[in-house]
């Protein structure tokens, strides 16, 4: 019954009421599954662990009322670019990475260099300041479809084309790239 | 209080009427098999055999659960969990009848989420309904499971975009992406599939291939993959997956009955000349939306037993070359309906 | 600024140093693109998580930071798609995803 243990645990954890309690659950999760992407020597293991990423961070979309984002970046996400990561990691069967990875030299710089991006990152969240005070009430049908689209289709229409153009032009560079004969 | 005890009822009566409603398929699948064969299928247990479901039950439980030394045991484990829980978390936002009103006056939806991106929560769930059948293959650690997490993999993407336009169509006739609205919106025309029959169409085709039954079920091919991503699973944990895979086909069929058939809508002049109001519609509402879906499931079982299987590249044309064009075209066939105001 | 917002933007920051982390020193293409995912997706938590405290109309919550997610969840997926296809591409050259395979423009 070890495969009824994970709905327990997911009926467990919606009990928990408080908003900020599940986004604290959510953000830890998010962390930590993080840190297995990065660090699991497994690519196959990795993948799986940035889907729980993924999906915690979905999760967090939705305890800030974006609901609609929260949907799509798991369809998009999980649902399309992650399968996708699998697909040709099982396809390569390049799961193992290979042995003897980079000196400690460059292992120390890196830790360094990300220890001092979060630093600096930090640094500038703690003198963000938004315009409002707290306790603000959100705006009428805010993160619904209806909204988005809006804003989508007025203000943003001209880079929204733009992003679909990219879409476009990615497509049909990914479809050379595959190609094993030009010819055919 | 309220409230919670009528969303946890719900949540309740769906977790144990799909299972319920599993089993009466597993039943109907062997006696439609059966006809469309000429043969008897099973009628030894109970009047008709309608009690083989229970005994084959019993024989899941009973079975000794086999996990090989090779696979990768944490995955292995989680897989068929996995797949449970996306197939029953995609029925929560099909709405499977109208406003129910209790003695106390409070009014129950019958939806466990009224959700405002409702249909595209379906799409997203049960596309990470997928990494279940991959997780099986890839941790069974065995060449014809893995080819058969690889091949479903190919399949989920590919029609999960023809898929993707059938409902986008729907949503540009409708204007909205709440399942509830959309019923109504039909309720107030005619059903989409009038309007729209080829994504009907282009929906139906790519339901099958999402839920991986025969034309489309390369990866779980028996006479090519042993049993394809499943293979090494065994006892309750492969009964969770076949029962992950009919939910699935169960909310498939929901879905299109939602989109394109008027849902749960009682037509109007059957309503009033029955005289049916209140609590009553509500019921007839059921009665009809179980109907609908029960005719789709039927619909999956005779295609099951009448057609062949594709070759994958078969498969992967017709996806790619067939659906999703015949998609676009509904999409811009939908768009030209609102623009001339025939909606 | 809420206790919940500044944990969020804090998740960010950490999520983001950690896709840093695996870019840097790993060797498997296939991880470093999964490790630019985790850094893309920090970005889109910290959009999110501002753009709910931001005055909108009538309320809080402004909805372009929503507009934003969207075009970086479309320009993800084309990175997803064209980095997959140079990794094949690459595979069929070298037999292998090692990023160390390729210093042909190295010294």
């Amino acid at each position: 019954m070890d495969a009824l243990l994970t709905p327990a645990c997911c009926v467990a954890l919606a009990a928990i009421t408080a908003v900020e309690a599940k986004l604290y659950i959510a953000g830890i999760v998010a962390l930590v599954s993080g840190l297995v992407v990065v660090m699991h020597r497994n690519s196959v293991i990795g993948a799986l662990f940035l889907v729980l990423n993924l999906l915690s961070v979905a999760v967090m979309f939705a305890l800030l009322d974006a609901y609609f984002m929260a949907v799509l970046q798991v369809l998009i996400y999980a649902g399309a670019i992650v399968v996708l990561i699998i697909f040709v990691l099982m396809l390569l069967n390049v799961g193992r990475e290979p042995r003897g990875g980079p000196g400690l030299g460059v292992r120390l710089m890196a830790l360094l260099l990300g220890l001092a991006m979060v630093f600096a990152l930090v640094r500038a969240v703690r003198s963000f300041t938004p315009g409002s005070e707290d306790g603000g009430v959100l705006t009428e049908g805010y993160g619904t479809v209806s909204q988005l689209g809006e804003a989508l289709f007025n203000q943003y229409f001209y880079p929204f084309e733009v992003v679909s153009l990219a879409l476009v032009a990615a497509m049909a560079g990914a479809v050379l790239l595959a190609k094993r004969y030009l010819e055919d | 209080m309220g409230v919670v005890i009528a969303a946890l009822t719900k949540v309740l009566l769906v977790a144990l009427v799909l299972p319920l409603a599993v089993s009466i398929m597993t039943w109907v699948e062997r006696r439609g098999s059966g006809i469309i064969q000429m043969r008897l299928g099973p009628n030894r247990v109970g009047p008709f055999g309608v009690l083989q479901p229970v005994a084959d039950g019993i024989q899941f439980f009973f079975k000794e659960d086999i996990v090989s030394p090779f696979v990768h045991k944490p995955t292995y484990l989680m897989a068929p969990a996995v797949a449970m829980m996306a197939a029953f978390i995609a029925f929560a936002v099909i709405p499977f009848g109208g406003t129910l009103t209790l003695t106390s006056g409070q009014q129950v939806k019958l939806v466990i989420a009224d959700f405002d991106a409702g249909v595209l929560f379906l799409l997203a769930a049960s596309s990470v309904g997928v990494y279940g059948v991959i997780m099986a293959g890839w941790s069974s650690n065995n060449k014809y499971a893995q080819l058969g997490g690889l091949r479903s993999s190919s399949q989920m993407i590919s029609y999960e975009l023809s898929f993707g336009l059938a409902v986008i169509a729907v949503a540009v006739l409708a204007g909205s992406l709440r399942p509830i609205a959309i019923v109504e919106a039909q309720a107030a025309s005619w059903w989409y599939v009038v309007y729209m029959p080829v994504g009907a169409l282009v929906l139906l085709i790519s339901g099958f291939a999402e839920t991986n039954r025969l034309p489309f079920d390369l990866p779980e091919a028996e006479s090519e993959l042993v049993a394809g991503y499943h293979t090494e699973y065994s006892s309750m944990k492969f009964a969770l997956f076949f029962m992950a895979e009919y939910i699935n086909m169960i909310t498939s069929a929901a879905l299109l009955v939602t989109l394109y058939l008027g849902g749960y809508s009682v037509p109007a002049f059957v309503s009033s000349s029955l005289g049916l109001e209140g609590n009553w519609l509500t019921f007839a509402q059921l009665i009809v939306f179980v109907l609908k879906v029960s005719f789709f499931m039927w619909l999956f079982v005779w295609v099951r037993w009448t057609l062949p299987r594709f070759r994958f590249d078969q498969l992967l044309q017709i996806g790619w070359k067939a659906l999703i064009p015949l998609g676009f075209l509904n999409v811009i066939w939908a768009a030209v309906l609102v623009w001339l105001g025939w909606v | 600024m809420s206790e919940a917002t500044t944990f969020c933007l804090i998740v960010s920051a950490v999520l983001f140093g950690i896709g840093t982390l695996g870019v840097l020193p790993r060797r498997s293409a296939i991880t470093i693109l999964m490790s630019i995912e985790i850094m893309l997706n920090a970005g889109n938590l910290a959009l999110i998580a501002v753009s709910r405290v931001l005055p909108g109309q009538g309320g809080l919550g402004l909805v372009d930071g929503h507009v934003f997610v969207l075009f970086v969840l479309a320009i993800a997926a084309a990175e997803a798609a064209v980095g997959l296809a140079i990794v094949l591409a690459l595979y069929r050259l070298k037999r292998s995803t090692d990023i160390e395979v390729l210093r042909l423009l190295r010294w």
